[in-house]
This record gives C-alpha cells, sequence and structure tokens, in this order.
C-alpha cells in the first residue's frame, strides 16, 4: 500500500462534472487562468538519483527506473506534491497531475504497466492536495487537470520505413490504454482531462474516444482541455497536419479549451497559436516552453522574458489560459500570472469554494 | 498592474469542416465538392484491379493524380468480394497517411460495412466523412453507428434508405432524411453541418418507364431537403445516373453535367465524381446537351430513344484533352530531375533518371555522394527552413532508397570485379536511445532514412546501457553507432557512452543525435572524451545519410574527420572562450585574485608639485606633431591606418584627399591660432584601499582629500592572470609606501564651437566637420603631449624617457591616463570627482553635461598613474555583487549605479518596484 493511499483513505468520490465546468467557465470568464509549468525540470533541479526513483517500493526492481518521472509519484510522493504546490503558490489555478507518461504503452520502457492505475490515481490525488493546502492558504481555488500524454508510439506515422503501412500502435492499443489511464485519474478526483503535447492527432482522437467511453461508463462529464505541439518551424505537428486541420479534427470532442505546448517558446508559437486562435470557438489555451533549449539542454529564458512574450498573446487577446512546458518553474508562472492578470486578487473570485471541502 | 481581458471565444459559421494534413471548409463560395471516385473499387475498374492484385504503390498513383486534379475529397471504397476489405481499407489508409501530397485532403470513408468504416476511422488523423450509415436495420443500429461516428470525430453521409427500403419517389427520400435529421440532431447531438443526406441518384434512360423520373425525383427532393432541413449537405454517386451508357464515355459525360449543373442549382454540393473527367456543361456539343437534359429532366416521352439515337454518333468522340500532369521538369538536366524527384517525393521517374546519371558518372557511388546528396542537402535545408515537414522528408528519403537500389547491383559488381567482396550493405549502424530516456521517434526516423540507403540498422530501442551498447557493437561488428536522446540528463550519459567506448579501445564513428544534443555539446563534452574514434553531432535526420556515407567511404573519410575536428576545435575554444566571459567570480574571489605588484621594489617619485597646475599658450605647431591621424579617418568612416590608407585600392584616392583639406585647413589652424588649448593637471599624494584609490591633501597624508572608486574585473582568469582593478597600481595606505596618483582635464579650446557653428552657417558642412575632427585630433595630441611632460617632467619618473612623438601611439612608456567611462573604469560619474578636484571648469572652461559628457566636445581627462607595471584593461561585465558594493562605496543608490554601468552588468537588472 502506497503512502499516499494512506493518506487518503478511500477513492475519491467523483467529481461533479458540471460543477466544475461552470467554476471554470466563470472565472474564464473574468480573467486569463493560470496552468503551472514543467514538473520534469523542477524534478530534475532536484538531483535524485536511481535509488530516489525505486524508493522502497521498487528497490529490488531489477529494471533502470530514472528518468521515469511519473514513477516518484509512488517513490517521493511528499516532492511531487510539494511541486504542485509551489507552482499553486505561484499563481497557478490549473495544476497538470504528473502522469504525462502513465499509461501501459509508455510505461512498458521500464516494466511499469502494472502500477499504471496507481500512478494516476495517486498522481491526481497530490495534485489535488496541494491544490487544496494551497486555498487553504489564500482562500483561492484550484483545479486538478489530469494529464495524458502523447505517449511515445505515434498511429499515423511508421517507425519502419520499408513498410509505410505499418504502425507501432493502434487505435485501440491507445484508446485502451488512456481509459485505464483516465480511470485512475477520475479515482484520484481530477477535476480536468487535459490531453497534451500531441505529436499525432490520431492520439488524440484515439483519447478522447477513451474519455468519451469512460465518461459514459462513470455517468459523469469533465470539462477537457486538448494541447497539441507545433515541432518545428514548417508550423505543422509532427504527423504533419496544420493548426486549424488540428483543430477541425478534435473539435469534436467539444473541449474547454483548444492549444499549443511544448517544443517552441512563447514568440515561435505565437504565428500558430493566432491561426488558432481564429479559427477556434472555445477557449484558448498555451503552454510553451521557456525558449529554445541552449547547447546543454537547458533553458535560459528568464521568467521575465517568458513572461514579457506571454503578456504580448494576452494584450493581443489571443489567450484564455496561459501557462509553461519545458525549462519553465515557479517563478516563469509567478511571474506569467503577475504579467498576465496582475496581482490576482485574495478574494472575489471563490464563492463557492466551500462546496468542495 | 490592470489584468488583460480574456479572449472572447469568436463565433464558428455552422460549415462542415473537415481535414486531412491541411484544412477544408465548404463554404458557400464552393458550390460543390468533388469527390473523387477513381480509389473507389465499385467506380473504377482500374483501382479493383490494382488492389486485388495488392499494387498499393499504383493504387497509390491513382490517389496522388486525384488531389493533382482537384479532388477535395478522396472516396475511398473497397467493397469488393475477393479481398479482405477490411484489410485493405486499413492497408490503404495507412498508406496513405505517409504520402504528404494525398493525405493533405480529407478523405470520404465509403463503404456499405460498418466494420469496414470503423476500421478505417481509426487509421485517419483527419476529421473525415463517413459514407454511409443509414436507417435500413432500424433506429438502433442508426444510433449506434451516428453515435460512433460522432465519437471518432467524422461527418456522416446518411442515405435516404430505411426499414422499407431504399427511397426512390421525392417524397420518400423527404420523410426518410427529416426523420435521421431529427434523429441525429436532437438525439445524438450531431451538428447539422455535419450531416451530409444521399437521396439516391438513380439510373435513368434504362428503358423502364418508371425510372424515368429519377432524375426529377433527385433534384427536387434536395431541393426541399435543403429548404427544410437547416445546414445539412446534398450528396449522391453521379455515376449511377447513366449506367446504361456504359462504355460511352462521353454520353455519360454529357448527361453528368447536365445532371449536375441542375443538381447543384437546387442545392445539392457535393457529389462523387471523377474529377479528371468532369466537363463544362456549357461545353457539351448543344444537340447533344439538349438530348441530356431531356432524359435528366423527364421532359418528354421519347428522350431515351433519342438520346441512344445520338449516343451511337459520339462514342469514342472523345472531344476533350486529358489533363496533363506538369511535366516540364522532365526537361531538365538528370540532376535537377534527380533533386526534383527528392525533393517532391516522386518515384515514377527514379530508375531511369538514376540509370541514366550512373551511365555518365566515373562510378556507381559518384551518383550518390553527387547528385543524389545534392538533392538530399536541398530536402535538409528546406526541413531546416520550416518549408518541408517531417512525412515529406520521410518520403524523400524513400525516393532516394529507390535510387540506391538501382545502383547498388553496379557498386557490387565494381568491388567483384576488384577482387573484393561483394557485401548486402553498405554498412551496420547501431542506434539506440541512451539508458534513461525513452524517446525514440527522432532515432527512428534517422534509422528509415539510413535504411533507404541500404545501411542495415540494428535497432536497440530505448534506455539502452552503455555495456549493451558496446557489447552489441561488437558481437554485430557495425560500422558506427548512433545515440539519440531527448531530455537533458542524456547528454551525460552519451558522454559516459563515449568514454566507455575509449575505456574499451573502440574506434567505431560515434553519431549524437536528439533534440537536446547540439554541435556545442558534442564538440565540448563528448568528442574530447574519445579520441580513438570520431564522434559527429547529426543537426537531423536528413544529414544523417551524408554523415554515415562520409564516415565509411575510404576515400572521404580522413579528410571528412579533419574538416570534423577541425570544426570541433573551433567550437570549443569560441565556447570557452564565451564561458569565460560568462562565468562571473564573486567580488570576493576576483579581489583575493587582484593585482600583487610588487611594492617593496617601488619607490615612487615625488612630483615637482602638488595641487592644481594650468597650462596654456600652448604652440599649436608643437601639439600637431602629436596628432595621431588614423582616428582622425575613423572619424570619416574610413578604415585602415595611417599612414597605409593611402595606398589602399577602393578609399586611397578619397583619403589622400581628405588629408590634404585636413592639412590646409591645420595650416591655417596654427598659422591663424584658431584654437587656444588649455590643460589644467594637478598630483596628489594617494594610497589604496582595497578597490579604491584615497588622495590626501597634502604629504603628512592624514586628511581625506577625495577617493577614486574603481571597479574590478570578475571574469574568470586563467593562467595565473590577475582580475584587474586600476587600485591595483596604486600603492596600499597601509604599506607605508607614499604614492601619489595624478588627474587631467585638457581641451583644444571652447573655439572650437564658434569656427564650427560659422562653417555651418555658411552652409559648408565639410568644413564644419573637418574643423570639429581636428579639434578633436588636437586634445588628444594635446593629452599625449601632456602625458610625456608628466612622466619626463612634471612628475618626473621618467625623466630620461625619449620617444618620437610618432612612436608614442603605441603607448611604449611607463604608466598610464586611463580616463573614466573607457574600459578600465567605465563608470562615466568618477568624472565628477577629477572636474572637482581639479576645478576644471573655473580652471579651463570645461565642464560635465547632466550625463558626464564634456563640453566642449574636444576635451580629454583622466587619471595620471605612474607605476611601470601599470596598462590599460578591460574591466568587462560585472555582477551584482560588485555593483552593490560599489554602490556602497560611492553613497549612490543600487539603481543609480545600474543605470549607469547598464552597459556593463552581467544580470538583468530588477525592474523598480512599482508601489503595491
Amino acid at each position: 500500500m502506497s503512502a499516499i493511499t494512506a493518506l487518503f483513505g478511500e477513492p475519491t468520490p467523483a467529481p461533479d462534472g458540471s460543477e466544475v465546468a461552470r467554476a471554470l467557465r466563470q472565472a474564464a470568464s473574468e480573467r486569463i487562468l493560470i496552468m503551472d509549468g514543467a514538473m520534469g525540470t523542477e524534478i530534475q533541479t532536484l538531483g535524485l538519483t536511481e535509488e530516489h526513483f525505486r524508493g522502497e517500493r521498487f528497490q529490488g526492481c531489477e529494471c533502470h527506473l530514472q528518468g521515469n518521472n511519473d514513477l516518484l509519484t509512488l517513490t517521493q510522493p511528499a516532492a511531487i506534491e510539494d511541486i504542485h504546490y509551489r507552482y499553486a503558490l505561484a499563481g497557478a489555478d490549473i495544476l497538470e497531475t504528473n502522469t504525462f507518461s502513465s499509461t501501459t504503452i509508455a510505461q512498458a520502457d521500464y516494466g511499469m504497466e502494472d502500477a499504471v492505475y496507481e500512478l494516476n490515481r495517486d498522481g491526481a490525488r497530490l495534485a489535488r492536495r496541494a491544490g487544496l493546502r494551497a486555498q487553504d492558504k489564500d482562500g483561492r481555488r484550484r483545479f486538478v487537470a489530469g494529464a495524458l500524454g502523447p505517449t511515445n508510439r505515434t498511429a499515423s506515422i511508421s517507425p519502419d520505413v520499408n513498410n509505410p503501412g505499418y504502425r507501432a500502435v493502434s487505435f485501440d492499443d491507445l484508446r485502451l490504454a488512456y481509459g485505464q489511464q483516465l480511470r485512475g485519474l477520475i479515482d484520484g478526483g481530477t477535476d480536468i482531462v487535459l490531453i497534451e503535447t500531441i505529436f499525432d492527432t490520431l492520439n488524440a482522437k484515439a483519447a478522447v474516444f477513451a474519455t468519451l467511453e469512460v465518461f459514459a461508463e462513470r455517468g459523469i462529464t469533465l470539462p477537457v482541455m486538448i494541447s497539441g505541439t507545433i515541432t518545428d518551424l514548417s508550423g505543422r505537428t509532427l504527423s504533419g497536419q496544420t493548426p486549424t486541420a488540428f483543430w477541425y479534427s478534435l473539435r469534436h470532442a467539444r473541449p474547454f479549451s483548444i492549444g499549443l505546448n511544448c517544443a517552441l517558446g512563447a514568440n515561435a508559437m505565437r504565428p500558430h497559436l493566432a491561426e488558432l486562435s481564429g479559427v477556434a470557438d472555445t477557449l484558448i489555451c498555451a503552454y510553451p516552453n521557456a525558449g529554445l533549449p541552449n547547447e546543454f539542454g537547458a533553458y535560459d529564458e528568464s521568467p521575465e522574458e517568458m513572461a514579457a512574450q506571454i503578456a504580448g498573446f494576452a494584450r493581443d487577446g489571443l489567450v484564455n489560459i496561459v501557462g509553461g512546458c519545458c525549462g519553465s518553474t515557479p517563478a516563469h508562472i509567478k511571474a506569467i500570472a503577475e504579467a498576465v492578470v496582475g496581482h490576482v486578487p485574495r478574494s472575489g473570485l471563490d464563492t463557492n469554494v466551500q462546496a468542495r471541502l | 498592474m490592470a489584468p488583460f481581458a480574456p479572449r472572447p471565444i469568436p463565433g464558428i459559421a455552422p460549415q462542415m469542416r473537415l481535414s486531412g494534413l491541411e484544412p477544408f471548409t465548404l463554404t458557400k463560395d464552393i458550390p460543390f465538392i468533388n469527390v473523387g471516385e477513381r480509389t473507389n473499387v465499385t467506380g473504377s475498374a482500374k483501382f479493383r484491379k490494382l488492389i486485388t492484385a495488392g499494387d498499393y504503390a499504383a493504387a497509390l498513383d491513382v490517389a496522388r493524380d486525384q488531389v493533382a486534379n482537384g479532388a477535395q475529397v478522396i472516396d475511398i471504397n473497397m467493397d469488393e468480394g475477393l479481398i479482405d476489405s477490411k484489410q485493405a481499407m486499413i492497408e490503404f489508409l495507412n498508406l496513405i497517411a505517409a504520402e504528404p501530397d494525398i493525405a493533405r485532403v480529407p478523405v470520404m470513408i465509403d463503404s456499405s460495412k460498418w466494420e469496414v468504416i470503423e476500421a478505417g476511422l481509426k487509421c485517419v488523423q483527419g476529421k473525415s466523412i463517413v459514407n454511409s450509415i443509414s436507417l435500413k436495420e432500424g433506429e438502433a443500429s442508426f444510433l449506434h453507428q451516428a453515435r460512433l461516428c460522432r465519437a471518432y470525430g467524422a461527418s456522416v453521409v446518411v442515405m435516404a434508405f430505411d426499414e422499407q427500403g431504399q427511397a426512390d419517389s421525392r417524397q420518400r427520400k423527404v420523410e426518410i432524411c427529416t426523420r435521421a435529421y431529427r434523429i441525429l440532431t436532437e438525439e445524438v447531438g450531431f451538428p447539422p453541418e455535419d450531416i451530409i443526406f444521399d437521396p439516391n441518384i438513380f439510373a435513368v434512360a434504362t428503358g423502364i418507364e418508371e425510372h424515368n423520373n429519377y432524375g426529377v425525383d433527385f433534384i427536387e427532393a434536395t431541393r426541399e431537403i435543403v429548404a427544410t432541413l437547416p445546414h445539412v449537405h446534398i450528396s449522391g454517386g453521379v455515376s449511377n445516373l447513366s449506367f446504361s451508357f456504359r462504355g460511352n464515355e462521353p454520353v455519360r459525360e454529357a448527361m453528368h453535367a447536365v445532371f449536375l449543373y441542375h443538381a447543384i442549382q437546387a442545392g445539392m454540393d457535393m457529389g462523387i465524381v471523377n474529377a479528371g473527367q468532369l466537363i463544362v456543361y456549357d461545353a457539351i456539343e448543344p444537340e447533344l446537351r439538349e438530348a441530356c437534359e431531356d432524359v435528366v429532366l423527364n421532359r418528354r416521352p421519347d428522350a431515351t430513344d433519342r438520346l441512344l439515337a445520338l449516343a451511337e454518333r459520339f462514342k469514342g468522340a472523345a472531344g476533350r484533352e486529358a489533363k496533363e500532369r506538369d511535366l516540364r521538369w522532365r526537361e531538365w538536366t538528370v540532376d535537377k530531375r534527380l533533386e526534383h524527384a527528392l525533393v517532391n517525393g516522386i518515384t515514377e521517374f527514379i530508375v531511369d533518371d538514376t540509370e541514366e546519371a550512373r551511365l555518365v558518372a566515373a562510378r556507381p557511388l559518384h551518383v550518390i555522394e553527387g547528385p543524389l546528396m545534392a538533392g538530399m542537402n536541398v530536402v535538409g535545408d528546406l526541413f531546416g527552413a520550416g518549408k518541408m515537414f517531417l512525412p515529406q522528408v520521410v518520403k524523400s528519403a524513400r525516393v532516394m532508397k529507390q535510387a540506391v537500389a538501382v545502383l547498388l547491383p553496379y557498386m557490387e559488381a565494381e568491388k567483384l570485379a576488384e577482387g573484393g567482396e561483394a557485401r548486402q550493405s553498405a554498412g551496420k549502424v547501431l542506434m539506440a536511445t541512451v539508458k534513461g530516456d525513452v524517446h525514440d521517434i527522432g532515432k527512428n526516423i534517422v534509422g528509415v532514412v539510413l535504411a533507404c540507403n541500404n545501411y542495415e540498422i540494428i535497432d536497440l530501442g530505448v534506455m539502452v546501457p552503455a555495456a549493451k551498447i558496446l557489447e552489441v557493437a561488437r558481437a554485430e561488428k557495425v560500422d558506427i553507432i548512433g545515440l539519440s536522446g531527448l531530455i537533458t540528463p542524456s547528454l551525460d550519459e552519451m558522454v559516459h557512452v563515449a568514454s566507455e567506448m575509449q575505456r574499451e579501445g573502440m574506434n567505431l564513428p560515434l553519431l549524437i543525435g536528439g533534440a537536446t544534443t547540439s554541435r556545442v555539446h558534442t564538440a565540448v563534452k563528448i568528442h574530447p572524451r574519445y579520441d580513438l574514434g570520431q564522434t559527429v553531432y547529426v543537426t537531423d535526420a536528413s544529414r544523417a545519410v551524408g554523415v554515415v556515407s562520409n564516415l565509411l567511404s575510404p576515400e572521404a573519410r580522413d579528410p571528412y574527420i579533419e574538416t570534423i575536428r577541425a570544426d570541433y576545435r573551433k567550437v570549443a575554444e569560441a565556447h570557452a572562450r564565451s564561458e569565460r566571459e560568462k562565468q562571473r567570480l564573486p567580488l570576493e574571489r576576483a579581489r583575493a585574485n587582484r593585482h600583487r605588484a610588487d611594492w617593496s621594489a617601488y619607490r615612487p617619485t615625488t612630483p615637482t608639485f602638488l595641487g592644481t597646475r594650468v597650462f596654456d599658450g600652448w604652440d599649436l605647431g608643437d601639439l600637431a606633431r602629436y596628432i595621431d591621424w588614423t582616428p582622425f579617418f575613423q572619424t570619416w568612416e574610413m578604415k585602415g591606418v595611417y599612414p597605409k590608407i593611402f595606398d589602399d585600392e577602393r578609399q586611397g584616392a578619397a583619403a589622400r584627399q581628405l588629408f590634404a583639406d585636413a592639412q590646409a585647413m591645420l595650416a591655417q589652424i596654427i598659422a591663424e591660432k584658431w584654437f587656444v588649448p588649455k590643460a589644467v593637471i594637478g598630483f596628489w599624494p594617494a594610497g589604496a584601499t582595497g578597490d579604491d584609490i584615497q588622495l590626501f591633501t597634502d604629504e603628512s597624508r592624514e586628511t581625506p582629500l577625495a577617493t577614486l572608486h574603481t571597479l574590478r574585473q570578475q571574469m574568470a582568469k586563467r593562467d595565473g592572470r590577475a582580475n584587474m582593478a586600476l587600485a591595483d597600481f596604486v600603492a596600499p595606505t597601509e604599506s607605508g609606501i607614499g604614492d601619489y596618483v595624478g588627474g587631467f582635464v585638457v581641451t583644444a579650446g571652447i573655439e572650437e564651437v564658434a569656427i564650427a557653428e560659422r562653417f555651418e552657417r555658411a552652409n559648408d558642412d565639410y568644413a564644419a566637420i573637418l574643423v570639429k575632427a581636428l579639434a578633436d585630433r588636437f586634445a588628444e595630441a594635446f593629452a599625449e603631449r601632456m602625458h610625456e611632460r608628466v612622466r619626463k617632467e612634471l612628475w618626473g619618473y621618467a625623466a630620461e624617457e625619449a620617444f618620437e612623438p610618432e612612436a608614442l601611439i603605441a603607448e611604449p612608456y611607463a604608466g598610464i591616463r586611463p580616463a573614466p567611462g573607457y574600459p578600465a573604469q567605465p563608470d562615466h560619474t568618477e568624472k565628477t570627482t577629477l572636474f572637482d578636484l581639479l576645478d576644471a571648469e573655473a580652471a579651463i572652461g570645461v565642464r560635465l553635461t547632466e550625463s558626464f559628457a564634456m563640453w566642449p566636445g574636444s576635451s580629454v581627462s583622466g587619471l595620471y598613474i605612474g607605476h611601470p607595471e601599470a596598462y590599460y584593461f578591460g574591466v568587462a561585465k560585472v555582477e551584482r555583487d560588485q555593483v552593490e558594493d560599489y554602490a556602497r562605496r560611492k553613497g549612490m543608490s543600487v539603481l543609480e549605479v545600474e543605470r549607469w554601468l547598464g552597459p556593463i552588468l552581467n544580470y538583468v537588472p530588477k525592474p523598480a518596484e512599482a508601489a503595491e
């Protein structure tokens, strides 16, 4: 039994999706909402070793676990919760769970498929608890966004050039894996479903399909956020779609927001975001990287530099939700929050806070 | 700060929005979408034959032609009894996904079997159209399928078909469509703009009287549906209409054109039509057109007979030209054709073109290293510039593969002829994503591109430990190892792999790639750890072939490696330089590394006077000898050293003319005494205290007079060199050695201003600039001359010095005269202290503006420091700790110091705190 299960007792009751949606919509109508920043960058600063990643639970494991950031949810829960908490205090309204790679497909590389349900359930719980602690401190409600990453396989690109019709993963493989991930996230009390860092729209369509299936199965509907990734200067996703084509391919999910994250810094992302903003009849969400990595893989863009660019998105009316991806830190999120929404008012936003406690 | 308003959600018109790789919106401006039908086994005999024969490459060409011919959506139908329709649908859609010039348009997944449709929906990333679903099997099944279409994100064609059968009359068509509309919009929540009704086009002119009105029924039903069911679309399979004229293409096409002309007017906006064979209504021969119209619109009882009678006449009279693809590029040189084929991913002619190139090349290998690699480099450049995207690059690699396949047998034969052993592949490449990293998309793409070029790829997958990489490399006797990684810690792991290869004495080339890797990291961190073999950074997949073929070519290898090594040496040096630039020492450490002069051997000379003294009435002719002319030409933006500048090919003549003009004016200045140069200098007892220089009122050195503040270098130094500050050249107060420091302000004279104004008023700008430039030279010459007198006479520490004036430019003398605002002391505000000490304005009329510039401009100021080890250095960038310390010493606020030192701050100052 993981330490977190003990802390939280029985599974969290299913969230009231329509209440979450109402609260989010209300907040989004008043101001630009703030997402948190990178989890990986923060974890890296902890300098964790293989031993840390294994924790007590996977001490005797044959496998190599260092780099499996999602696993820290189970082996270093306090560290993960602390990162969530620092982002919450930095001004984030929406906390992303540490579940980017918590699917059987992505965890297969580590032999951790069996831990997937727990990774997601506890991943949601950690973010949720950090959010509640922050709310206790400043009275402002935080939302938990259960993150569904792209996995490391693409459903519409063949890894074998001699066989362009081959696929390393199928729609149904992805659908089942995402469904399993989502059940864990919902049991952990996620408020939002976040399908993010989409390289290949077909993977995301499988995630949407799985989401609709699980919603039907549980009799709930949560807000869905969708975020694609423009991978290079061509202005397309890895699988070749333009931003508008990407939106048309996913519009049937009726998402709470559509947007872009990762791969590019804010300035490089801007034209693609502007295109999306012009065609999408839903909220727009952007969480770029803190610039591009330097030659040694680190991100140099300062909080002020990044915030100034994102303030430009806000000034020009391109966005409804902003945050940071790779290389961003709580200092970046704080700078972004201050640049975009000013000093967040202490009260007046959360009239129905008590309902959540 | 006021918050920014959230973006308002824009309203989007209810139009059908589809996508392939690119979006497609059916707007009002588009009267009709052609859905190509040549990739429909029920509509095209050719396509059916290709699919049943499993010739998917040719089948793809059919799809490509359709898109090239303007199909906005392509219909794909695999309903053929002899093949596994579901498997064929999956296979073909997956193949299309790898063809960007086809995949850019949306597809219509067409089957009468739901399981085939659903299998197809799982293969397309874009928003497609399902063709079709219907109420044929009742509401439950219809609802189920409609909900799934919605969940997969597809528009849907609904056939006018219900439990009773297919609707043939206008009334039945309208009834069924209305019922389906209600179910879809009210029970499923289907957006009406995503619904396409197909009210059934049946064959007319069949000889059966009941069929005669089918055209009219369709057109009229369309009109009513569009009027009563908002936002929906109408489609149909047009070729059904002319079924009875099979084999007579001209008549069929005329019938289709006539039918569409009327149906589109009624509201039909989509149809399954052969995009390459559409003719224009007006271009139909009038007699034929009228006969077709009679049939389609059921205008007379004998319409069928009349058309049949006409039909024979038009049979085979295909009066239209087949639409030709643009093949002008086929006329280019073979090299350009190969490049075009690579860039555009065209395989059609590659075999012939490669063969042609081989015949003119000395060796088959030269075709690869020459035109093919040149073409792939163009691909790499376009990809790097964002003008190609990845699926296109992968296609280019496939073209490359086919070209190499043509050459391979000849290369083998060549090798055998030379007595060598034939080998199956161009080389074995081991690829792995390093331990701790699971990202492999980039690695896979590189593998793909290399495999296309006949390299054998051994892919160890992700999270591969160094030991495994080395073990497999040895066991498999690979020729090259390629490492990939996306996350930052992978960089260290790559260094580790390189070190292990070195330790185990391997010498295989090592390729480095992946999102966080870089040429700099490779050159600085990996390459030095592995000198037994060569490490090469590979920018992107498109470059991999070039790198590998160079490394494995016996001829190219050594020069290539030499180039790489030279490049990495340069990169590493530049990096080390910039790192030293970037790395600042904490102030305490910089101070600990200060310059330590040997004070024990130093006996300062006592100046001939203490306090200040004014010098004027100087002979301009004497000063002119001290003029350094090189900066004079710089003033005129002419770069070059005097007097060599006169020989300069480009600007020599102009320089000579300018110099002649200057000499003429100079003679006049001297003769007419235009300027009255003045100087004020002073010497004071001084001693260094930390980074400051304390001046005293007199030799008792008890009463402080003023403090000169200096800044210290904070860059990391190597080779035992010190972190300098000007204070290091003055004997410390506590040493007991009584040192001195001087100061000066010289000016060419305030007359310059009035003279220049006079020339300006006379509109002689040239003379105005010339006189100012000469005044500047006089001021500098004066400073130089004064400094000489100070050394030899007034301070007198170098009484025996004897340099010619021209030699002084190289500063061969002992001691320096550093000026505030220049590199050794970049703080302009220090001039205030100097000007106060010398009382410069009262003494010689030179004053400081509010930005610490001197007025008049032709003035020079500075300190005199006499220690023989003193030299000019640059403080360069300083850190916050020094700025804070300096501000405290100067009694200024940090903000103010940051303002004046802005250009040399090595950090981003905090913005002024806004009041909250």
